[in-house]
């Protein structure tokens, strides 16, 4: 046994010393990512990467580095500084953390490698002063794609139940869940002319932004449910896509109903003929610019929240949010989405204008009132008219 | 076992590790270098391994006690998890009234009860209720997964929010101190150091230490001399537990900074792993403790570098368990 441990510790101590980290060639500006879910997830994290791997094609002399299922439950121990440790020791000059779940952990590594840039989407440590200089924020304004969800929901809805699969809760999932609430609420009323008391949307959250088995609620279970109740559309508002999955398993039991999926603008090709569409971010404009910034040592800390192109919604190039409609829309809805896009482009139509009200019935928006944009991004509730939770009990 | 067993073992591991690895079409070589550089490359990565070492050498440093006696203290994750969520209770209670320093060492202390009062329970279930102890340990296992995830999304929430992601950093002063630069706690590698110490002391050199082997090697025999089971097997186990609770407090206050639903890292199971490889003997602990961390630590560079899974770490430790059983029981036989 002596002599095992002897030979073993010869073995650590004799090449301890050397040093191999990877040396870039010189002109390289790399930059890593770490994605919350798979890269391949069809959802949130397959949008980043798609993103990055165009920025890597377009930007000359950029190379990416990245590492997904960065979470507690699929590397267990594995902590977000350690990884930006091993990034940045591979010469990454530039980080992204592509998860509202990173937000202490990038925290904590922006503060120990302060000559490193880092990315937080989603987050809002810059408005809140938290973020360390070289920390910024990035969002897309997903409140429009779900407007679009919802919309083209109610249109489509034969039984005027939609629900809604929530991930967890806080303030961007209720600002989302609202948002679509807004454009149903909106085709309902105001473009089918229907009794406003026979629009159901309801909110379900399963915990957490992607199924994590025996952790949080199965959202093919929560799905299953909402189509077994009568609900025959539902806007998926997690990573990852069993609401289309499962939307597509009842259309072959010979059930009429479809699924929204959300994130990534290829999402419907999970089941076609279920899909409505999918409202998805587009994260390369953004990425495209703060990489330049860190590039050209132009930084500069930021908080960004990017419009849609109202030009064309799914330009690559331009637009940060886009919605791609799906195959099971019907042309009729198709046009009126058309139409609704265009109101919405030209502000000639504002889904966030009083009077609205939270759950718990106190004021949103006063009569007439326009949510700023701080207001719409601390979503406090759900609004009234809504059901389900507002917050975890 | 002989030096030519362990030979055979790491030999029959590694041909196997790198067929798997031709099998994903990854570089074998190219895999195992990653691994090591991973590990060693740089202070930064080693500090990385210790933290990973650091809870497993003291988990099996509890466990010794109990496989020495026998038990198979399949609930060592629940002590850990107990112990995390005893840490996080005093510096969420406390951390207006007392001073840093004081609450981390009442945390501490907090932490140890947790993961203690956690393996008696299952103690006194197997005294009391003669239920086996890898049952009663498995399920207090979930009971503590789900006593986390219940405070997570309850009493401890963040303001407005409910998610795994866990609970409120805890405020910069209340993180155990690191030396800047570092990665990795000094005074808890000397613990982790003193604690193995102390259990082979114990284990080999007081009349507790025999006694406990004794019950191991043969119940009957030892209840004829008049060594009571309930009371040994009761500190056996409630040392255990402290050692996983100080774990708990480890990967809170010096990993996470907070309580999060994985706070165990599945450090528990693997310390089982660790001391079976060791064959209940104190001495080979920190060495395979350290291979251990070396993969865990080291196989991240995988999905990294050539988007392989990480999980062949698990598959290597887990191959290693089994062909060292396996050589021992073809040893006996023979």
């Amino acid at each position: 046994m002596c002599k095992i441990m002897s030979l073993f510790l010869t073995l650590v101590f004799a090449f301890f010393p050397l040093n191999f980290s990877a040396h870039a060639a010189k002109k390289e500006f790399i930059f890593g990512l770490l994605l919350v879910g798979p890269y391949n997830d069809h959802g949130w994290s397959q949008a980043h990467y798609e993103a990055a791997k165009a920025v890597e094609k377009e930007l000359e002399g950029v190379k990416l580095l990245y590492i997904d299922k960065v979470n507690p439950a699929d590397r267990p121990g594995v902590t977000i500084p350690q990884l930006v440790d091993e990034l940045v020791s591979k010469g990454a000059k530039f980080i992204i953390a592509n998860s509202d779940d990173m937000k202490d952990g990038i925290r904590e590594a922006a503060e120990q490698h302060p000559d490193v840039y880092f990315l937080h989407i989603s987050g809002d440590d810059v408005l809140t002063g938290k973020a360390p200089k070289n920390l910024s924020n990035l969002m897309g304004k997903m409140e429009y794609g779900k407007m679009m969800a919802g919309f083209v929901a109610a249109m489509t809805t034969k039984t005027g139940k939609i629900g809604y699969l929530g991930p967890l809760v806080n303030d961007e999932t209720r600002r989302l869940a609202v948002s679509s609430y807004l454009g149903a609420k909106y085709a309902w009323e105001k473009v089918l002319k229907r009794d406003p008391k026979k629009l159901i949307f309801q909110v379900s959250w399963i915990g957490f932004w992607f199924n994590i088995p025996g952790v949080t609620a199965d959202p093919t279970q929560v799905t299953q449910n909402f189509f077994n109740s009568g609900f025959d559309v539902v806007i998926s508002g997690i990573d990852t896509t069993e609401a289309l999955v499962v939307a597509g398993q009842k259309r072959k039991e010979g059930k009429n109903v479809w699924a929204i999926p959300y994130d990534y603008k290829d999402a419907c090709n999970e089941a076609p003929e279920a899909c409505l569409g999918v409202p998805y971010f587009n994260w390369k404009p953004g990425y495209i610019h703060f990489v330049k910034s860190a590039m050209n040592g132009n930084w500069r800390q930021e908080w960004l929240w990017l419009e849609p192109d109202w030009h064309d919604i799914n330009n690559p190039d331009t637009s940060s949010v886009g919605f791609t409609p799906g195959p099971a829309l019907k042309p009729e809805v198709k046009k009126a989405l058309a139409e609704f896009q265009k109101k919405l482009g030209d502000g000639s139509l504002n889904l966030f204008v009083g009077p609205l009200y939270y759950q718990d019935g106190s004021v949103f928006l006063s009569k007439g009132e326009q949510a700023t944009d701080t207001k719409i991004w601390y979503m406090k509730q759900l609004l009234k008219g809504m059901i389900g939770p507002s917050s975890a009990k | 076992m002989k030096i030519t067993d362990w030979v055979i073992v790491i030999l029959a591991v590694f041909s196997v590790t790198t067929v798997v690895l031709f099998l994903v079409g990854a570089p074998p070589i190219d895999a195992y270098m990653l691994i090591f550089k991973g590990a060693f490359g740089s202070w930064r990565h080693f500090a990385q391994v210790l933290n990973v070492w650091i809870p497993l050498v003291i988990c099996s440093c509890g466990l010794l006690f109990t496989f020495n006696m026998g038990l198979w203290n399949i609930g060592v994750e629940g002590q850990i998890m107990l112990g995390a969520v005893g840490s996080t209770f005093v510096i969420k209670a406390c951390s207006s009234v007392f001073s840093p320093s004081l609450i981390l060492v009442v945390a501490g202390i907090c932490a140890i009860l947790g993961g203690a009062l956690w393996a008696v329970a299952a103690g006194f279930l197997k005294i009391r209720g003669n239920v086996h102890e890898i049952f009663s340990g498995l399920g207090l296992n979930f009971v503590a997964q789900a006593l986390i995830l219940w405070l997570i999304f309850g009493p401890w929430k963040r303001p407005g929010i409910a998610s795994m992601s866990g609970t409120e950093p805890f405020p910069k002063s209340l993180w155990f101190p690191v030396p800047a630069g570092w990665r990795v706690s000094p005074f808890m590698i000397g613990l982790a150091v003193v604690l193995l110490l102390a259990t082979a002391k114990v284990l080999q050199a007081t009349r507790w230490g025999l006694v406990l082997k004794a019950l191991g090697s043969n119940v009957k025999a030892a209840g004829v001399y008049g060594i009571s089971v309930n009371r040994n097997l009761f500190f056996a186990m409630l040392c255990a537990g402290a050692f996983a609770g100080l774990v708990g407090f480890f990967q809170t206050t010096v990993i996470y900074h907070r309580l999060i639903p994985a706070i165990s890292s599945n450090y528990g199971y693997l310390s089982l792993l660790v001391v079976m490889l060791a064959q209940y003997n104190w001495k080979p602990v920190p060495f395979i403790a350290l291979l251990f961390a070396i993969l865990q630590v080291g196989s991240i560079q995988l999905p990294l570098m050539l988007r392989i899974d990480s999980s062949l770490s698990g598959v290597i430790q887990g191959l290693l368990v089994l062909t060292a059983i396996g050589v021992m029981y073809a040893r006996r036989r023979s």
